[in-house]
């Protein structure tokens, strides 16, 4: 099994040999379509096989010999609850966005399936990495071939979207990298001989604790290159431009997979590693959360453009999953990881409609539009079910995620105040109006443009990879423990050895040498007053 | 029998799956109407001789049953199930749901005959019941909010079916984010509610209300209220429901009459023995309740658009119904729920019937080459119809005695015993303001009896107008005909049961004030008094026939009045009068009291252009600003570069390259 899994994240490469040799259009496309079904079929055993009873522990995993003289860097792959789903998540979008990019793409056909298959393995790479300056790589690697997509194959303000985007997310994960580097040090000193170290299982047990003060730093310093990725209100701007400019696949691949990638970075490094600053900090990351939801979806009301209107929807939703993660509860937790897949199919699913009717009339204009339902019934079903799963409708999965992620900010006991919750539930209602206006523009009324009585409905390709989307819209809706037993244990245990790990590092500070803004700002008198009581009894 | 409840549930979903993937999928099926209307009905109809079959084999002390299926949504400490729960509550609901709505069904296939999109309508009608059943035999928060989003979106779904109209599409989106807002209430209420029992299941919530705080039992009760204003379009978002008539009209007397706008009533009533611990939260659901029902008669009077008058008439119907709950009647309020169900379905199909026979004669005259249009739902172009249309008449009229409370009809015994309700919350804790509410209720079973008769008088009355009033469409009554008998079918059996569906609920004393007996005549009362927390009656006989008397004079009055007004063609000068009478006031009500107008100047607008002038600048401007200017800055020492090395994937080698030194040097040093 292990071999499958790095089977899983390499055969994408497999493609890109191929390419060099192959020039036939058809071809290549061909063997991008078959490679991409070929990983996802080989990466099905790694989910069936998977042990959700012990998710907390990585499996399939591959652990080199250190890699760089002196340092104890591996190359440490495998999958666990937090990861697994957004692995999978990844290799079954891989078909259906080649299959996206089939007709619409004319122009040096083989570098941009290239450019896919890269970013298809730099993605799983993140996903399956278990080492920091691992992940660091195969993190930085995604960013050139949507770098390339963007900048070549993208719409007339391609360059500077591209740009934006790059130096964007550049700036933070350099940020992260002096941090990253840092923490291997510091871990290094602290429980492995004064040897680097960067095996995320060793940095996030309990034997490696950061004090206060390091902490507030290094926490900084990650979540800003994670929020830069979410992206996190006020770091959001260069998204809307990205997926405005990017061709379809490059948006699907972007708003599915590359957003995750920041929360997913959230959850895993940032809360093990830094349980103190993550409690502390948690209100008032919520508070930008709450905000983003809300503005995302207030902004999103008034776009012109519907992949823009969808580019800020995820601001708003997306603010749903950072909201459920600093709720630091299972409940908010698990929502959070179910909605990050809910909103790779359901915004996934809505780039891919938009990228469709966009190659029949080369316009996203909502003006341009309207009473398309009569002309493209089965498009508009589709149109249709995205659209509700992107609202929350219960029965389809949006709601599952955006449920648990609200009910864990109320309950929350770190967050500790109703109103995060309460604000954010607006947010349900704001996702009716802006979306069903919009679709009701697009969609509904009289037909205004001649152009738009003789749009062709969908053809069975677009059929095809369309449908399987839909049926996990369905499927999660309706079964949602189907996929949250996976990743449910090991959220247990982690907010446990966090909530241990943070109450340690408290017991072992010294007030005394803490600047007065640490002693402030993790109210370390308090707590540790607190926590004593709570021994003696 | 009650283990087979789940088909109940399941067979209405299958019948959707198969028109619906049936018609999107195949040219062909989708020209079988007959099959296609047969399948749904049918889809309906055997649920409701399930429902029937349970029923049967239930006795008033019955234990509640529940079927679990599955897990639903689980994390942490969260568990629901979807489950369905087979109680006295549950299952009248089921059977109005499903022997109602397998009637509409059967009309709509007389109905939509030469619609385009039949397949399509009858999935979303499918699709519909299923969604409500989950509302009403659901056993817990979840998947009772589950059928209620549920019946929104086909509630949505239908209002908009005829989508080429944007006016249309219109009235849909804005009853989907009315409810919407209602539902952000109902989701804040299951928050708390887990919060303070961890589960939202009813037994557990119902069994453990003492650990409610009562200010948590107060917000709960309010805010699940406020998801029934939207839900069950009372103020202040009962506007929605007036603006969904733009659907087909079946699908008015179908969502917006009989099943899918009571379900707040049915929420409150499923958690009386909470709704009993706060007073304060139940004086705010009858005061509520009793302005909405008297702001909504008020509209009623003024309208000529014979579906907007049954629409205003359904809202003050059910303010009626929440008046009920806030004093304590609960099983008042299911009992006009089901009454209402009958005869507000006859009125809205009735409508339907007058509406198909007026376009038939517009279709008809422009088949005569003659270019006549004309508003097929106004009641001016209208008179004189009882002639051609012996079945609607009838039906329509019997249901109009209902509602109007003329006794022995249906409504008169429901309403009845709101009203006895709402005087006996008034011997209670806010004593003068439930006696307000009963003044305020007295005059709209007044208003109730005279604007319906108003409308059936102009209707069914007089002489035909359209010859009259609109030029090309004279001897167009010889176009005027009866409905097929797919429709008439279901209007008698409605009909029916709007005059006899009353015996169900006779209340006791009209026994026992004559017979020293202990006699229980009221069925649905004692059917339904072990799974809702009823307020005693305290009255005396004496008291409670005063009430009688007072309710029969105001319906027998309001008719006689309204014969005089409306009868002979006598309606629009009537109306006239009326108006000058009223002044301004009448031009309050006429206007609606503009409270549509008052959202849009007040929170649309100022919404809208915020986030379009202010938010969107700001993000575009300011927050992207600031971005780029740290940019420029970055760009400034990149320019510097810019000698060394061009293009940005090169500028970020050499980044990568400084950092691995970096890294390198701190490692080696």
């Amino acid at each position: 099994m292990e071999t499958l899994l790095n089977i899983t994240i390499y055969l994408p490469l497999l493609a890109l040999v191929a390419f060099m040799f192959v020039k036939n259009d058809n071809a290549i496309r061909w063997i991008a379509l078959i490679v991409t079904s070929l990983t996802f079929a080989v990466s099905l055993p790694l989910i069936f096989n998977f042990d959700s009873a012990n998710s907390h522990i990585a499996q399939y995993v591959t652990e080199s010999g250190p890699l760089l003289f002196g340092l104890d860097v591996n190359y440490i792959v495998g999958l666990d609850g937090l990861s697994l789903l957004l692995f999978m998540l990844t290799t079954f979008l891989g078909p259906i966005v080649v299959l996206s990019a089939w007709t619409s793409v004319k122009k040096h056909v083989g570098a941009f399936f290239a450019m896919l298959m890269l970013l298809q393995t730099g993605s799983l790479g993140v996903f399956a990495s278990l080492d920091l300056i691992l992940f660091y790589i195969f993190f930085e690697l995604t960013l050139i071939p949507m770098y390339f997509l963007i900048g070549i194959w993208g719409g007339a303000d391609r360059i500077a979207a591209t740009i934006k985007f790059f130096i964007y997310t550049l700036v933070g994960s350099l940020i992260m990298l002096v941090a990253l580097v840092y923490v291997g040090f510091d871990a290094g000193n602290a429980v492995n001989d004064g040897v680097f170290i960067t095996d995320w299982r060793v940095l996030s047990g309990p034997e490696y604790q950061i004090g206060l003060v390091e902490q507030t730093w290094l926490f900084l310093a990650f979540s800003l290159a994670f929020f830069i990725k979410v992206p996190l209100f006020p770091f959001h701007t260069w998204l809307p431009y990205a997926h405005t400019e990017a061709p379809t696949a490059g948006s699907v691949v972007l708003a599915a997979v590359m957003l995750k990638m920041g929360t997913y970075g959230l959850i895993r490094f940032c809360l093990p590693m830094f349980p103190n600053a993550m409690v502390e900090f948690a209100p008032y990351v919520a508070l930008l959360a709450v905000i983003g939801i809300i503005y995302g979806a207030l902004v999103a009301m008034v776009q012109k453009d519907v992949k823009k209107l969808v580019a800020y929807s995820s601001v708003s939703h997306l603010g749903f999953v950072v909201l459920g993660l600093f709720a630091l509860n299972t409940i908010g937790v698990q929502g959070a990881i179910i909605q990050m897949i809910n909103h790779g199919l359901s915004t996934g699913a809505l780039f891919l409609i938009v990228g469709m009717i966009y190659d029949r009339r080369h316009t996203r204009q909502i003006s341009d539009f309207g009473g398309l339902a009569g002309v493209i019934p089965v498009f508009a079903v589709f149109f249709m079910i995205a659209t509700f799963s992107s609202i929350g409708l219960p029965g389809l999965n949006g709601f599952v995620g955006e449920f648990l992620i609200l009910m864990g900010a109320f309950t929350s006991e770190t967050l500790d105040n109703i109103w995060f919750a309460i604000f954010g539930t607006t947010g349900v209602i704001l996702a009716a109006v802006y979306m069903l206006w919009m679709f009701q523009r697009v969609m509904f009324g009289p037909i205004k443009h001649e152009e738009n009585k003789n749009i062709k409905d969908l053809n069975a390709r677009e059929i095809g990879l369309l449908v399987p989307v839909m049926i996990f819209i369905v499927w999660i809706g309706i079964r949602p423990t189907h996929f949250t037993q996976f990743s449910e244990h090991q959220v247990n245990v982690l907010l446990e050895e966090a909530a241990q790990k943070k109450n340690e590092i408290l017991m072992s500070t010294n007030p005394a040498e803490l600047p007065s803004w640490a002693n402030k700002l993790y109210k370390v008198e308090i707590n540790l007053a607190e926590l004593k009581g709570d021994n003696n009894e | 029998m009650a283990e087979y409840v789940w088909l109940i549930v399941l067979i209405p979903l299958i019948g959707f799956l198969i028109n619906g993937i049936g018609g999107l999928s195949s040219e062909a099926y989708r020209k079988q109407k007959t099959l296609i209307g047969t399948i749904a009905t049918i889809s309906v109809f055997i649920p409701f001789l399930i429902a029937l079959q349970i029923f049967f084999g239930m006795g008033a002390d019955s234990e509640p049953y529940v079927a679990r299926l599955f897990t639903w949504i689980e994390a942490g400490s969260f568990s629901s199930e979807v489950a369905y729960r087979v109680d006295q509550l549950s299952i009248i609901m089921a059977l109005v749901v499903t022997g109602v709505g397998a009637l509409i069904h059967l009309y709509s296939m007389g109905y939509m005959k030469d619609d385009e999109g039949y397949w399509k309508f009858f999935a979303y009608l499918n699709l519909f019941i299923f969604a409500m059943l989950n509302l009403v035999l659901g056993n817990n928060l979840i998947l009772l909010f589950l059928g209620w989003e549920g019946v929104g979106v086909c509630s949505y779904l239908l209002i908009g079916y005829w989508y080429g109209d944007m006016a249309k599409s219109d009235a849909a989106k804005k009853a989907f984010v009315f409810n919407r807002v209602g539902d952000f209430a109902f989701l804040v209420a299951m928050f708390l509610v887990f919060r303070a029992v961890g589960s939202l299941d009813f037994d557990i919530i119902l069994n453990n209300l003492s650990a409610f705080t009562p200010e948590i039992t107060f917000w709960v009760a309010v805010l699940m209220f406020i998801g029934a204003t939207g839900k069950s379009a009372q103020i202040p978002l009962f506007v929605w429901l007036p603006d969904a008539m733009a659907g087909p009209t079946p699908v008015s007397a179908l969502i917006h009459a009989a099943t899918m706008v009571t379900s707040g009533i049915y929420l409150i009533s499923r958690f009386s023995s909470m709704y009993v611990l706060t007073p304060e939260a139940m004086l705010i659901v009858a005061i509520i309740g009793g302005l909405t029902a008297i702001v909504a008669a008020t509209i009623a009077i003024t309208q000529y658009d014979i579906k907007k008058v049954l629409a205003y008439s359904t809202v003050s119907q059910l303010g009626f119904m929440f008046l009920a709950l806030g004093s304590g009647g609960f099983i008042a309020a299911m009992f006009h729920v089901v009454t209402h169900a009958f005869f507000k379905a006859c009125l809205f199909l009735g409508s339907g019937s007058v509406i198909h026979a007026m376009h038939h004669v517009e279709h008809e005259l422009e088949h005569e080459g003659k270019d006549v249009h004309f508003d097929p739902q106004d009641m001016r172009y209208m008179g004189g119809l009882k002639k051609y249309m012996p079945s609607t008449y009838w039906t329509f009229l019997l249901s109009t005695f209902a509602i109007a409370g003329i006794p022995v009809f249906s409504g008169f015994f429901s309403k009845d015993e709101i009203l006895a309700f709402v005087f006996n919350a008034g011997m209670g804790e806010y004593s003068y303001i439930y006696f307000a509410l009963w003044g305020m209720a007295v005059l709209t079973a007044f208003l109730t009896a005279y604007y319906m008769f108003r409308l059936t008088l102009t209707t069914f009355h007089g002489t035909f107008k359209l010859p009259s009033k609109v030029k090309g469409a004279e001897d167009s009554e010889k176009y005027l005909h009866e409905s097929p008998s797919t429709m008439t079918i279901p209007l008698w059996i409605l009909g029916g049961l709007a005059v006899i569906g009353g015996f169900m609920g006779v209340p006791d004393f009209f026994v026992t004030t004559f017979t020293s007996s202990d006699i229980k005549i009221n069925w649905l009362h004692a059917w339904l008094d072990g799974v809702t927390s009823d307020s005693a009656l305290v009255l005396s006989y004496g008291t409670k026939w005063i009430l009688v008397a007072i309710a029969i004079l105001i319906a027998v009055f309001a008719t006689v009045l309204a014969y005089r007004n409306y009868d002979n063609d006598k309606g629009e000068a009537s109306d006239a009068a009326l108006e000058k009478r009223f002044g301004s006031l009448y031009q309050v009500w006429s206007d609606k009291y503009k409270i549509d107008e008052i959202y849009d100047a007040s929170i649309i607008q100022p919404t809208f252009k915020l986030s379009d002038r202010v938010l969107a600048v700001f993000d575009m401007k300011i927050v992207d600003g600031f971005v780029n200017a740290v940019g420029g800055t970055v760009r400034f020492f990149g320019s510097l570069l810019r000698f060394v090395q061009t293009g940005v994937v090169q500028t970020y080698a050499l980044v990568f390259i400084i950092g691995v030194i970096l890294v390198l040097s701190l490692i080696i040093f």
